[in-house]
């Protein structure tokens, strides 16, 4: 082995696939018809016993879920541009209205299936780029949640008349004490900040800091309390929550929480790494559960806060009334429309974050995280970011959610619904936007449909024993193909090209491991002194990798 | 060997200033001094080399003026800039780049964008930028993959750019990690081991590839490397550690013969006289 064989780049045939533009738009109008047709009641009457099989809870959800896998396919086939356009808006702005004007429930899952979607995306970011993983992910959409819930529920009236009752010596003078301290705080903190650009830290000047810290947050505690106090004559005017104008603002507000929230639970805990960092953030999701349960006046505990109101938009009320829709499903249907349009937004960020400076420095990060920082990318940083955006993500989601269900308690937000998240990430494809899409569709789909209606059906089934009834094992079937999918597909459902091109590599790598150390043999022949030394080293090269 | 080294003892080191300047660098991991005091100076636009034997602490040094480890004692000086306390990453930013003796690219990325994430701290585009696709971001990807190509024609991996770093043969590994290192436009490179693994052509190249980094793209050159026939022929001022305290520097020829590191490398006995025998077959 005197010359290491030169290995030539495998060539790629492209699969060519055919063209299916017919079978797609086939496929798109047989299943719209059958969605359409299980949701009329008046057709499925004259159906006899055809409609009796639509009627049964397993077939009900299978509909659902061919017919939303018409997108899917519009996705994955090749086919003419005109069809996939034809069939990805025709399913989502129009069969799927319409059969949610039959049945609300369709809406609802459809929202919830993009709600948990752009949590898998945020959690994707994180987990599959930068590689960080995160399980107390629930806690964002938590803080998004109950930003909005707060101020849009009678909460707010109520914690206004506190402060009314309690409120001590605040008043105006602590509102100028507040202020004053906050802005000096913040103007050392900058200071310092500014100085440490061009000297290296000391002890002293971090201490200072940290104090300029608690001093701003101090500050910040003061000024909210008395403006709080300030204007607790108008408990009156939100005793059932704020203007429901003020939903677009809460909308940048819930983002912005969730990205302040992300940043402060990740400026202690980044500097960990794998095991650590997972049990950690686990420990802090359950951290803001807690505190959601035990500040009463705010979250009203575990009782919930409901209702909480939703934005109106007259214009667009007449415009799905003129529709035909009836007056309690304005609000579904204008969830449906925001909600599709904020995960397109959601994708649209992540693609484009993907592609850019920063996507290639959390694949750095997660690939390999000393060489990272040793070619200039700052850790602390880049880490911050992936947090920030994939909590950003979950604040407006957990915003909407909130609308959406007008009730919501800590219980919402436990450890499964991020465990739920993260099997929905793994299902799909950790790193692949469409994958994980595709693996909260599906989750989302067993969890709410597939699964009940499979015991639902099977409930009332006399030759199956209680004992064995699918109904009760819904946890384990799930969990069943979860372990199964880990078994077939450890890649999920619709792979990352990176990640696939990885786990393909593995097998090359023993073959190149085996030839470094070969070499590396073979030149330590030629070594001039330290020749055994030289392959020891390259053992451990060997090894390490 | 003894040809070259004459051809390379004429030679000078450098002129101009030093680049790099470490005073009384020391190391302490609780009770061992893995680098005890150590001073050097790197001249500028120069190929130095650190040898030692197997646990020397010549990675542990590297690891200081990377910023990788934090010193216990002394200074590093890039350019006139002190070093100590800065992140790895400020320290590349600042223009000291480096590769690693047991390869480390980014394994899910193919040669071209292992490079332009070298290229980053170069480039200017942030987070919105890259939201809203301004034209600043337009600008830096530009430049980010023209960088890579400049890099990846520089090294001679053109044919590689869009293949999986971790595929390229072990050679090329090595000169694409030099690469990415490159695309950080520093002004001192630190090569930890570049030869470890290679056979004697890839030696060779490799070696070639040093001097051409240094006179064409005048990036001085420090480099840690056990294939002494590579060192004593490529770099013109030598610092030879052995248990963390430096016990011989200066030109090829001067550290060849120094009885100290006969000593360090062989022991006692064979620095006394064995020496020329156990190496007459070469």
């Amino acid at each position: 082995m005197t010359v290491a064989s030169p290995v030539k780049p495998a060539v790629r045939r492209p699969l060519v696939k055919p063209d299916r533009t017919i079978w797609l738009v086939l496929f798109f109008i047989v299943t719209s018809v059958l969605l359409l047709i299980s949701h009329e009641t008046d057709i499925m009457r004259n159906l006899g016993p055809l409609g009796d099989v639509l009627r049964n809870k397993v077939v009900e959800a299978l509909v659902v879920s061919l017919f939303l896998a018409n997108v899917l396919f519009a996705y994955l086939w090749k086919a003419a541009n005109w069809a996939k356009l034809l069939v990805g808006i025709g399913s989502l702005l129009f069969v799927l209205p319409l059969a949610g004007q039959a049945d609300t429930s369709l809406l609802d899952l459809s929202i919830q299936i993009m709600i948990f979607a752009a949590l898998a995306l945020g959690l994707n970011i994180v987990v599959g780029l930068a590689g960080l993983l995160d399980l107390g992910y629930v806690a964002f959409f938590a803080v998004g949640a109950y930003t909005w819930s707060i101020f849009a529920s009678p909460r707010f009236g109520e914690v206004l008349k506190y402060y009314g009752e309690n409120s001590g010596t605040t008043g105006s003078g602590t509102l100028a004490i507040g202020l004053v301290l906050a802005a000096v705080t913040a103007g050392s903190m900058i200071y310092i900040r500014g100085l440490h650009g061009r000297v290296a830290p000391t002890r002293l000047s971090n201490l200072s800091f940290l104090l300029a810290g608690f001093g701003l947050l101090s500050g910040i505690i003061l000024i909210g309390r008395s403006i709080l106090v300030l204007f607790s004559g108008s408990a009156d005017a939100v005793a059932s929550g704020i203007n429901p104008g003020f939903f677009w603002l809460f909308l940048a507000l819930s983002v912005m929480t969730a990205a302040l929230v992300g940043v402060l639970i990740g400026l202690p805990v980044l500097k960990l790494k794998g095991d650590y960092l997972a049990i950690i953030t686990l420990g802090l999701g359950e951290v803001i559960r807690v505190l959601a349960n035990n500040l009463g006046l705010y979250t009203a505990g575990s009782q919930g806060i409901t209702p909480i109101g939703t934005a109106s938009v007259p214009w667009f009320n007449s415009l799905v009334g003129a529709l035909g829709f009836r007056p309690d499903q304005y609000y579904l249907m204008f969830l449906y429309v925001l909600v599709l349009i904020v995960i397109a937004v959601i994708l649209l960020v992540n693609v484009r974050l993907d592609n850019s400076r920063i996507g290639r420095a959390w694949i750095a990060i997660r690939d390999d995280e000393i060489a990272a920082q040793a070619m200039g990318v700052p850790l602390m940083q880049t880490k911050l970011i992936a947090f920030a955006t994939g909590a950003s993500f979950a604040g407006v989601m957990g915003m909407i959610f909130a609308a959406k269900q007008t009730f919501i308690s800590p219980e919402s937000f436990n450890l499964l619904q991020s465990i739920t998240v993260l099997s929905m990430v793994v299902l799909g494809g950790m790193g692949s936007f469409s994958g994980v899409i595709l693996g909260a569709a599906v989750v989302t789909l067993l969890n709410l449909r597939i699964l009940p209606g499979l015991g639902e059906a099977s409930a009332n089934v006399s030759w199956i024993p209680q004992e064995v009834n699918p109904a009760n094992f819904n946890r384990f079937i799930f969990g069943s193909i979860l372990v199964a999918m880990m078994l077939l597909r450890p890649e999920g459902l619709l792979p990352n090209k990176r990640r696939t091109r990885e786990l393909h590599h593995e097998d090359d790598q023993e073959d190149e491991s085996v030839d470094g150390n070969a070499s590396g043999l073979n030149a330590g022949g030629d070594v001039y002194s330290a020749g055994l030394a030289t392959t020891k080293e390259d053992d451990k090269t060997g090894g390490d990798r | 060997m003894i040809k070259t080294t004459t051809r390379l003892g004429t030679t000078a080191p450098a002129s101009g200033g030093s680049i790099l300047e470490v005073d009384a660098l020391t190391k302490e991991f609780g009770g061992l001094t893995a680098v005890n005091s150590v001073t050097m100076h790197v001249p500028e636009r120069s190929i130095v080399s650190v040898i030692g034997p197997n646990g020397a602490g010549k990675t542990t040094f590297f690891n200081m003026i990377t910023g990788i480890y934090a010193p216990t004692r002394g200074s590093i000086k890039l350019a006139g800039r002190e070093l100590v306390g800065l992140r790895p990453d400020q320290v590349t930013e600042a223009g000291i780049a480096r590769t690693f003796q047991n390869i480390r690219l980014f394994s899910s990325m193919t040669s071209e964008e292992n490079i332009m994430v070298g290229r980053n701290t170069r480039l200017k585009s942030t987070f919105v930028d890259a939201v809203l696709r301004t034209r600043r971001f337009h600008e830096s990807e530009h430049e980010a993959r023209e960088a890579a190509r400049l890099m990846l024609d520089f090294v001679g991996l053109s044919q590689w750019r869009n293949e999986i770093a971790t595929n390229l043969p072990y050679g090329d590994q090595r000169k694409l990690e030099i690469a990415r290192a490159l695309a950080t436009t520093p002004k001192l490179i630190l090569l930890d081991e570049p030869a470890a693994g290679m056979n004697p052509r890839e030696t060779e190249d490799l070696k070639a590839l040093i001097r051409r980094v240094r006179d064409e793209l005048g990036v001085t050159v420090c480099l840690i490397e056990h294939d002494m026939r590579l060192v004593m022929t490529l770099s013109e001022y030598i610092t030879v550690l052995d248990y963390g305290t430096k016990i011989s520097e200066g030109l090829p020829h001067q550290v060849r013969n120094d009885p100290a590191v006969m000593e360090a490398y062989l022991g006692r006995g064979a620095a006394a006289g064995e020496y020329g025998k156990e190496e007459a077959p070469k």
